[in-house]
């Protein structure tokens, strides 16, 4: 339920989430991000951060103020002339970052016959999008990537892998993404990078931020000799 | 000028260093990390005088075996038995370690207990914090072996006045007939009730959870009879907190610590108070875990 209408910024839900914490509804996520710095840049004794997502921005408080006092204050911010999350919101000129995709994953065969295309056309229909990243989150480096193929919209896995591999490049839902390291995950698997998503030692630690644009390119010409291999090396693990 | 240094003899089965965590670091996917129980740690660097911001020890379970180069100022704080030597010394307050002596620290009636140094633990920060996040593998190490950890100086000696007398432990744990733990974790309502079963806040309540074997600091799974009715839809990905309590589709709650993920997807139904994290922090596999509303 998104409370967000623009022309009635005052309608936009503040939720308390715990002690320490507001939830912000948003309309979308390029809001999220705009109001998001804006928190962070004008209350920075209230603010200490804020967690931007589609449909909200998680306002983190500093410790010890009043719930209500903190309220009033990020509504008024929210609600207020110049307020982003009714108006237009540019991110910062965002960076285009190519990111070289090696098309092979364990998924591609299975998402290509659900989806009724071939593995090369859902090859070919994930990189002919330019993506917008939307927003962090999962895991430092982790982005969720907006634009995906309408055709390639798909639930999560019913059954989360418990490893997938650092590189992994995925879809879920209307997102795609990196994995920047091996964790757990419920995506479907397409294929791998070999760009480090995330690298802590680097400024910045992350090789995509909110606001940039991705676009992927297949390095392998031949997807269905890479298919044909996955099925081969039984790589529908977890299944 | 050389100062002191803390040689880890055994890091126990998992000791990691913590401070305020990481603020402002969203926007890379990076959450705040930081104590299971703030107000412990807090309290453990009051006692020994250092600044709020200098590094603690979380250790769970232990034995901790740690040896001083030179003469340091500890305090150990949460459910300890501590020694130095041979000699048992007394937790939440400030004692001497003489250097050269080893200090053993265990965890006695609970999970977690926190060890501050006069000076603080100085080890590298990264991304601006000593903190260690288990789920993002970001931060020091864990302590191993052989490892020696540098004593800062990140001394504030009117902290030590403000620290007043050494408190009894907060926690009063119920020990159950099985020896095991019974708590109440004071909860919240959730942000988002309109999209949860009109039901929801009440099961919850109404419940007694045992906890699972799957309990870190990234989150503690619970188990328990009925299960909750799941939510048909899951939610948009959003921000979480330490405390969230989330339903995934097996309708088995899990309390997210604080190296939870940066945002998550399921329905969140509660939001255990800070003083209720100090009290997830105590729990381990088999415990008994009942929410009460704050």
């Amino acid at each position: 339920m998104s409370a967000g209408r623009p022309e009635d910024a005052q309608a936009v839900a503040l939720r308390p989430y715990g002690e320490d914490a507001l939830l912000v509804d948003v309309p979308d996520a390029e809001r999220a991000r705009a109001l998001g710095r804006r928190l962070v840049a004008e209350l920075p004794g209230l603010v200490v951060d804020a967690v931007p997502s589609a449909v909200s921005v998680l306002v983190r408080l500093a410790p010890g103020w009043p719930t209500e006092h903190a309220r009033d204050v990020v509504a008024g911010l929210v609600a207020g002339p110049a307020a982003d999350v009714a108006g237009p919101a540019a991110d910062p000129a965002g960076a285009v970052v190519e990111i070289p995709v090696a098309y092979d994953g364990a998924d591609l065969a299975e998402v290509a016959a659900r989806c009724g295309l071939t593995p090369a056309e859902v090859v070919q229909r994930h990189t002919a999008r330019t993506y917008t990243a939307a927003f962090a989150g999962f895991a430092p480096g982790f982005v969720y990537l907006e634009g995906l193929d309408p055709l390639l919209v798909l639930p999560r896995r019913d059954d989360p892998r418990t490893r997938v591999p650092a590189g992994s490049v995925a879809i879920a839902a209307d997102h795609t993404a990196v994995y920047p390291r091996e964790s757990p995950g419920g995506w479907h698997l397409l294929g791998r990078t070999d760009v480090a998503m995330f690298d802590a030692a680097a400024d910045p630690p992350a090789r995509v931020r909110p606001g940039d644009r991705v676009r992927f390119v297949a390095v392998n010409l031949d997807v269905d000799a890479a298919v044909d291999a996955a099925v081969d090396a039984g790589a529908g693990a977890g299944r | 000028m050389t100062r002191g240094r803390l040689r880890v003899v055994d890091p126990g089965p998992l000791t990691l260093t913590v401070d305020a965590g990481r603020r402002g670091m969203a926007r890379w996917g990076v959450a705040p990390g930081g104590p299971f129980d703030r107000a412990a740690s807090d309290r453990a660097n009051a006692l020994v005088g250092n600044d709020p911001a200098a590094a603690t020890l979380e250790v769970l379970l232990g034995p901790l075996v740690l040896e001083a180069t030179r003469a340091a100022v500890v305090a150990v704080t949460g459910p300890a038995a501590v020694r130095v030597g041979d000699l048992p010394v007394e937790v939440e307050r400030p004692f001497a370690v003489p250097a050269g002596a080893r200090l053993t620290v265990r965890a006695v009636g609970g999970a977690r207990v926190w060890l501050a140094v006069a000076g603080g633990v100085d080890v590298p920060p990264v991304l601006g914090s000593r903190s260690r996040d288990t789920l993002a593998g970001l931060g020091p190490s864990p302590l191993a072996a052989g490892d020696v950890l540098p004593v800062g100086d990140a001394i504030s000696p009117d902290r030590y006045a403000a620290a007043g007398q050494p408190s009894a432990v907060a926690v009063q744990h119920r020990v159950g007939a099985s020896g095991s733990l019974a708590v109440e974790l004071p909860v919240l309502p959730p942000p988002r009730p309109e999209t949860l079963a009109p039901t929801a806040w009440d099961d919850l309540l109404r419940c007694a959870w045992t906890v699972a074997a799957e309990c870190d600091r990234v989150a503690i799974r619970l188990r328990g009879e009925p299960a909750l009715a799941a939510p048909e839809a899951s939610a948009a990905s959003e921000g979480l907190v330490a405390g969230a309590v989330q339903l995934p589709p097996s309708g088995l709650p899990l309390v997210f610590g604080p190296d939870h993920p940066l945002t998550g997807g399921y329905p969140v139904i509660g939001v255990v108070t800070a003083s209720g994290l100090g009290e997830l922090a105590q729990l381990r596999p088999g415990d008994g875990v009942r929410f009460v509303p704050r």
